[in-house]
């Protein structure tokens, strides 16, 4: 850092978020919990009291209908005391504020990491570009199209493009991510994010974003849940309970004209009671809290949705546009075979090949000597073995790399591997040729997309070609698996790349993903995505350049990269922090889940009314026509106990799943079919048949209280 | 051989006729509803008509075109029986009272057949045939065509258009029902039905006693009131009269006639939708309620519980004695759960939970497998429902036949399971806390409460059956049941065409291992799920005030 | 309502008119007309409503039940007598008692119609059938159960001197099973058997 930096900086800040991203990979899918550690609730409780203004409830019919029973049993019991109705009116005050507390907790857990957002944007003094030099100023005073300079230990005022020059930069204030990342101008790398701090060199910055709404700003919004909006699903979805809600209104209203008839009447608390225990109550409760947490599961994996419509759609793709280069492959190549020329063995070949990568430290190098290990059993020789060794490394003017081995009688063993052309010329140097079989099989590498590596020797006998290295693309381990589990899940991928035809369907066919772009121009990929949209199909992709813009602006889910430019990351609508391009297939994971809990949850508070029916109908008319007492299948102590631990037991499910609600219900991928039949079975099944226990369980506590049980 | 078993032998040999028979005759409804060819008869109608049969029309054009027809035939029959006195072949009966009559009217064009009159004694051969029969033919059109242009939603994409009313209309008299009820009238004949223009005739009985048997077409309404899931009886008694259903096998023949469009319609459905698998898994579930419900109610009345049941040792009060117990649950079942409404013995007579199943087969909202198209589209919007839950629970954004199921298709569908529940809670909340309806009962206790709940549910689901010991026939009931028919047919028809458009403009999602199969054993369970919790719920309070009550105690 | 839309509605209407008017021509004229024709032609007693005929007189229809009561409108011992009925057999009034299963008048009135069937056939009041003691559906059941008929052959044989072996044949006789075997119930057709009784001893 420049110890001439006037710029008050602010201090480096704590990693944001507090999950660090999870390894990729089949097994792993259950997020951290942790969820209802006490001081959590307690410091979500203000929120959750602010939230019972009517105004805010209204948002929720369910739960409003709920607060206004709480009302007026609250009146009902102030005017006719007793503790019945105190008690049913605590309890249906608890519900409502057990229901805040789950999205206050929710929103919680967001507010923890927008604080520490909003410390990287505070105060930010910029050095603005002006025609005659420099100037100082705020931040906030900064417009689109202004160019800032930012030198060594500088923050960022705003986002941008780097115009000129090339710097390290500590992301950690956005990403978490500690280790410096280079930004440069030109090119995919260019984009810098406000609030991030130049760690060496100088560059100059063209400001992309107006003040309060950089990407920093869009994210504290995000993570506090500010913007957020219902979701097309959770709109329906609120639909279909607001009908329930009012089916169940009319069904408690005009029970009372039929209880008079019966000579039954029944008092309004009981009538609240039953209504509030009908309506949709825990489904209702906890929307809200599963929307957030769905937003909260993405943020703790570095993902930032820009809107929750996006994290829905993403549970909804059915194609996945995937680039093959650091998604599906490891982007580097690897050794994949040897191929010897005539009068060589295999073995010999992996032998010199090895000896010329033992001091190269590069992926292909290393790859190499792990080949050799594999395939030959040859193990990795350390210096002193061999007598007198010089490794010759890799330049960009040799193009080539190895070794020079004195050994005794101080013969020379000179091994070299490197780029067809260059070991041609090291060999012809030395009075060598290039037998014809080994340039075939240089040819036929090339041809497949792989990397052909000669490997020559030069000893007593003459300097001659030993063979050639395969190095050729690998794809990721584990990947071939994690596609056919997108297949079941009904999802299609398309590897795009812009290797030739022949090499992407080896690399698809090797990936086994089911469909592939090749020599995919931008338009292509636009042309590509247009098609299967047309289709009825969502798709998804990650992008970073600039030219990825406009497809990841009409893809469904569009993924940038953090690394990439600020265009890609304009025209998306999610961006990777971790700019780790696999994370899409964890993407839709968390999109389904989020819908999955939906209709979980519905299900099961759905299915919990058949029990409180069989708790209160009984409570409430046994007395007029001693035959319904025969529906008191759970023999519950007496009618008002009864009530009373249905309204309770209807109040403790909601805290009960306020981790479900949060984590999400368990996905593991399947098929629709196997999903349906498992969810069906333990939120359906398990809706019907839990109340009936745990209601029992209440009234066996509450007939312990003197006076209520008889 | 044993009553049981004999009961045994009749249903299944029921449900063998109809599984034979939903399939060609589904697939020949199917064709009747997308062949682009008119009949020659068909194209008179359309130019009489003044409508042009290949005009695609838009939901509200359709829909406006529905309710235009309804209203005019509404008013048609109103007046006709207004004016009984001043028209031919009256049989000298008078003119029905205005509430009476708007009762009728509406009944009538509801596809309810809800009677507040006596047909003996109150209706000439000109209301009978030419009002009431009429509208047995064109209602249960009206409700398949609804149902088709909602299958049309489904099969379309990217159109706003849902077929043409007029041609939908003439296509399901002419070719549908007209033909079958020809066919269905000459068989009853030879039961034994009744079929002239003959005024009652006067015997003197060999006991010296006078007698006067009544004439009319009756098989010809026999047939359409039963294969239009209709239920307005020639006669008071209705099916239970032996002049409407002479016999056993005349009996189970209507039986037939009036569940074999319901249960074919979702093999049209499926052809229509490209996928027959669909409809089976509709029709397999409608089939699964409405058989629970006939074990349910057949061995409820061979046990006979109730005291007055129990001292005459059977449950033989207002059954006939050539149908017995168990043809006359199978029949009662299946005129409630089809919203028929015929009864061939008395519902208000039967156990009083066995009464209950009754009711609540009316109460499911007339699904299992319902009205003539009324069932399929109740059911289809119930799928709408189970499917959007269900869709949720496997991670996506639900679909059914590859429609997305978005907010504006919701708020329709909920809207659509608002209706009915709606009507009955609040107009029978009305009745028994108004001072005069509840003098109208005949039974006390719980049975009492019973009645005017089934009259309302009965009313709003256009069923058109009784528990007939309530004296319907007062201004207050005219009045309410007949606001209840209207309110609870044309209501939902506006959402179910609304849905209808909204389905149809969209363009279809891919079927993939990702979305739901809605053609599967499962989704088949779901949906009867999805319709005892939609309704079922709804109904458990006042049910439980009422059969239960009775039927506990 | 502006003019054009006034305007579609009033075509909308004749249209709905013109429609109901000729499809009533077609279901409510042509319809009935042609179905009449063919019952009329193919089976005229069915049609005219199943008379039966004695002496060459009509004495009612098969399918209408009739009371068999005295000129003192009690029941005649010398007919065999039918179910309980709402109406009162007066045709032109069919219909049912609707009284519940649980409901304490009807359950007086089987315990009446048990003890005077009972009585009126110098039977146990345990051996009355269900049909004996219940009203029907629609108030003119044609029919009782055999058991119903094999219980009150005695009495009539009684009344009419009559061999009472005799009279149990004629029971038998007009007994007619389940049709197809397996369909509604075994019944005896009071009418019929009353008009075969009367042709055996008049």
């Amino acid at each position: 850092m420049s110890p001439t930096s006037s710029v008050p900086r602010p201090e480096p800040a704590p990693h944001p978020a507090p999950v660090p991203p999870a390894p990729a990979g089949p097994g792993r899918r259950r997020t951290a919990g942790g969820l209802l550690d006490p001081r959590q609730l307690a410091a979500s409780l203000p929120d959750a009291v602010r939230k019972l203004d009517p105004r805010v409830m209204v948002k929720s019919p369910v739960m409003f209908v709920v607060e206004v029973g709480s009302v007026l049993t609250t009146a009902l019991a102030i005017a006719d005391p007793g503790w019945f109705a105190w008690a049913v009116a605590a309890w249906l005050w608890l519900t409502v504020l057990f229901a805040n507390l789950a999205e206050a907790v929710a929103e919680g857990r967001g507010k923890a990491q927008a604080d520490t957002l909003r410390r990287a944007r505070t105060d930010i003094t910029a050095r603005r570009l002006t025609d005659g030099g420099e100037q100082r100023v705020p931040g906030t005073a900064l417009r689109v199209g202004d160019l800032v300079v930012c030198e060594a230990g500088d923050v960022v005022p705003g986002d941008g493009d780097v115009v000129e020059g090339v710097a390290s930069v500590d992301e950690s204030a956005v990403t978490g991510e500690s280790a410096p990342v280079i930004r440069e101008s030109g090119g995919d790398r260019s984009a810098v994010t406000g609030g991030t701090r130049v760690l060496s060199d100088r560059i100059v910055v063209r400001i992309t974003s107006r003040p309060g709404e950089t990407f920093i700003d869009r994210m504290i919004a995000l993570v506090e849940g500010a913007a957020r909006q219902k979701t097309p699903n959770e709109v329906a979805l609120n639909i279909l309970l607001a009908s329930l809600t009012i089916v169940f209104l009319l069904a408690t209203v005009t029970l009372q004209p039929f209880a008079v008839r019966a000579g039954a009447e029944q008092s309004t608390v009981v009538l609240v009671a039953l209504l509030v225990c009908l309506i949709p109550t825990t489904i209702g409760a906890l929307l809200s809290a599963i929307g957030i947490a769905g937003m909260d599961r993405l943020v703790q994996r570095n993902v930032l949705a820009m809107s929750g419509r996006a994290v829905e759609a993403a549970g909804d793709v059915s194609t996945l546009l995937l680039d093959k280069t650091g998604t599906i492959t490891l982007g580097n190549r690897q050794a994949a075979g040897f191929v010897p020329v005539d009068g060589v063995t295999a073995r010999e070949l992996a032998d010199a090949a090895q000896l010329s990568s033992l001091a190269d430290e590069t992926p292909e190098g290393r790859s190499i000597v792990v080949l050799a290990k594999e395939a030959h059993g040859l193990r990795a020789r350390r210096e002193g073995e061999l007598g007198h060794v010089a490794f010759v490394p890799f330049t960009a003017q040799t193009r080539m790399s190895g070794v020079d081995v004195t050994g005794p009688g101080a013969a020379v063993r000179r091994v070299r591997k490197g780029a067809a052309s260059a070991v041609d010329a090291w060999v012809a140097e030395r009075g060598g040729t290039v037998p014809e079989d080994a340039r075939r099989a240089v040819d036929a590498i090339a041809a497949e997309g792989g990397t052909p590596l000669l490997v020559a020797v030069e000893d007593g006998g003459g300097a001659r070609v030993l063979g050639v290295v395969h190095l050729k693309d690998v794809v990721k381990h584990g990947m071939r698996e994690r596609f056919a589990e997108l297949r079941r899940m009904g999802i299609r991928t398309v590897m795009i790349t812009g290797d030739n035809a022949l090499t992407a369907k080896a690399v698809a066919e090797e990936a086994g993903v089911d469909d592939f772009l090749a020599e995919a121009t931008p338009e292509d990929k636009m042309a590509l995505i247009k098609r299967e949209q047309a289709g009825g199909r969502l798709v998804a992709m990650t992008g970073d350049g600039t030219n990825d813009a406009p497809a990841l602006a009409q893809a469904d889910v569009g993924v940038a990269m953090n690394s990439g430019t600020s265009a890609a990351k304009e025209a998306g609508n999610m961006v990777d922090l971790d700019s780790d391009p696999t994370k899409l297939i964890e993407i839709v994971e968390i999109g389904k889940q989020l819908l999955i809990t939906r209709g979980a949850l519905t299900t099961f508070s759905l299915a919990n009314d058949m029990a409180k029916y069989f708790a209160i109908i009984p409570a409430m008319f046994a007395a007029a026509y001693p035959g319904l007492d025969a529906l008191n299948i759970m023999r519950l102590s007496s009618p008002q106990s009864a009530i009373l631990s249905a309204v309770i037991f209807n109040a403790l499910v909601i805290v009960a799943l306020v981790p479900l609600a949060l984590k999400g219900v368990r996905y593991r991928p399947a098929g629709a079919d196997a999903m349906l039949r498992r969810n069906l079975a333990l939120y359906g099944l398990g809706g019907l048949l839990v109340p009936f226990a745990g209601i029992k369980a209440v009234d066996l506590l509450v007939s312990l209280v003197p006076g209520i049980g008889s | 051989m044993s009553p049981i078993l004999a009961g045994v032998l009749q249903v299944s040999a029921l449900v063998a006729a109809l599984a034979l028979v939903h399939r060609p005759f589904g697939d020949y409804m199917a064709t009747v509803y997308t062949s682009p060819r008119h009949l020659r008869a068909e194209r008179w109608i359309h130019r009489a008509i003044g409508s042009d049969p290949d005009a695609e029309q838009r939901w509200p054009a359709y829909l406006r075109a529905v309710l235009a027809f309804s209203a005019v035939s509404t008013l048609f029959l109103y007046l006709l029986l207004r004016l009984q006195d001043r028209l031919p072949l009256s049989l000298g009966f008078r003119a029905i009272d205005p509430d009476q009559a708007f009762n009728t009217a509406a009944s009538f064009v509801t596809n309810t057949n809800w009677q507040s009159y006596a047909g003996e004694s109150a209706m000439g051969h000109l209301a009978q045939t030419g009002g009431l029969a009429v509208q047995n033919f064109v209602s249960a059109a009206v409700g398949m065509s609804v149902a088709v242009a909602l299958v049309r939603g489904f099969a379309r994409s990217r159109t706003g258009t849902l077929g043409n009313f007029w041609t939908d209309l003439v296509r399901g008299v002419v070719r549908i029902l007209l033909p079958v009820s020809v066919v269905a009238a000459v068989v009853l004949v030879a039961a034994g039905a009744v079929q002239n223009f003959a005024a009652p005739q006067e015997v003197t009985t060999l006991s010296g006693a006078v007698q006067h048997l009544p004439g009319g077409a009756v098989a010809s309404q026999e047939a359409i009131k039963n294969l239009g899931t209709n239920g307005g009886g020639f006669f008071n008694a209705n099916a239970a009269h032996p002049f409407e259903n002479p016999n056993a096998l005349s009996n189970l023949w209507e039986v037939f006639l009036l569940l074999v469009i319901p249960f074919s319609l979702p093999r049209t459905f499926g052809r229509m939708v490209g996928s027959v698998r669909q409809g089976y898994a509709v029709v397999a579930a409608m089939a699964a309620i409405w058989l629970c419900a006939v074990v349910a109610v057949t061995a409820l009345e061979y046990a006979h519980p109730g005291a007055a049941a129990q001292a005459a040792g059977g449950a033989m009060e207002g059954k006939e004695a050539r149908f017995g117990e168990g043809a006359s649950s199978l029949f009662a079942v299946s005129t409630t759960m089809t919203s028929t409404g015929a009864v061939d013995s008395a519902h208000s007579s039967y156990s009083a939970l066995g009464g209950g199943v009754l009711m609540l087969g009316m109460m499911l909202g007339e699904v299992a497998p319902g009205g003539t198209g009324s069932g399929l589209y109740g059911m289809l919007v119930i799928a709408v429902i189970a499917v959007f839950v269900a869709g949720l629970m496997v991670g996506r954004t639900p679909e059914y036949l590859g429609k997305r199921i978005g907010a504006a298709e919701m708020k329709l569908a909920a809207a659509y399971i608002l209706v009915t529940p709606a009507l009955v809670l609040c107009f029978t909340a009305a009745a028994v806390a108004l001072p005069t309806p509840p003098d109208s009962t005949l039974n006390p206790g719980p049975h009492g409460f019973s009645e005017i709940l089934y009259a309302y549910t009965s009313g709003a689901n256009n069923n058109g059956s009784a528990f007939a010991g309530l004296n319907a026939d007062t201004q207050w009931f005219n009045t309410t049941i007949g606001l209840a028919m209207l309110l609870g047919r044309f209501l939902p028809m506006v959402f179910v065409l609304a849905l209808a458009g909204s389905l149809a403009g969209q363009k279809p999602v891919p079927d993939t291992a990702g979305t739901l199969h809605t053609h599967k054993p499962l989704f088949s369970g779901l949906l009867v799920g999805a319709v005892l919790v939609v309704a079922g719920l709804t109904f458990f309070p006042a049910l439980a005030l009422g059969p239960l009550a009775e039927g506990l105690s | 309502m502006n003019a054009a839309a006034l305007r579609s509605t009033s075509r909308l209407t004749g249209a709905a008119l013109r429609a109901l008017l000729v499809l009533t021509a077609v279901t409510g004229v042509l319809y009935p007309l042609a179905v009449t024709g063919i019952a009329r032609a193919a089976l005229p007693g069915n049609a005219g409503g199943s008379t039966v005929e004695v002496d060459g007189r009509t004495v009612g229809s098969a399918l209408i039940g009739q009371a068999w009561n005295g000129p003192d409108g009690r029941p005649d011992p010398r007919w065999f007598q039918p179910r309980p009925s709402a109406g009162g057999y007066d045709a032109p009034a069919s219909g049912a008692s609707n009284l519940a299963a649980t409901s304490p008048e009807l359950l007086r009135l089987v315990e009446e119609r048990r003890a005077q069937v009972a009585a009126f056939n110098g039977v146990r009041p345990a051996a009355v059938p269900a049909d004996a003691v219940t009203a029907s559906g629609s108030g003119l059941d044609p029919h009782i159960s055999p058991e119903y008929a094999r219980l009150q052959a005695d009495r009539v044989a009684r009344a009419r001197g009559l061999d009472p072996a005799a009279v149990r044949a004629l029971v038998r006789e007009h007994t007619r099973g389940r049709p197809g075997g397996f369909l509604g119930e075994p019944v005896v057709n009071v009418l019929e058997l009353n008009a075969a009784l009367h042709e055996a001893a008049p």
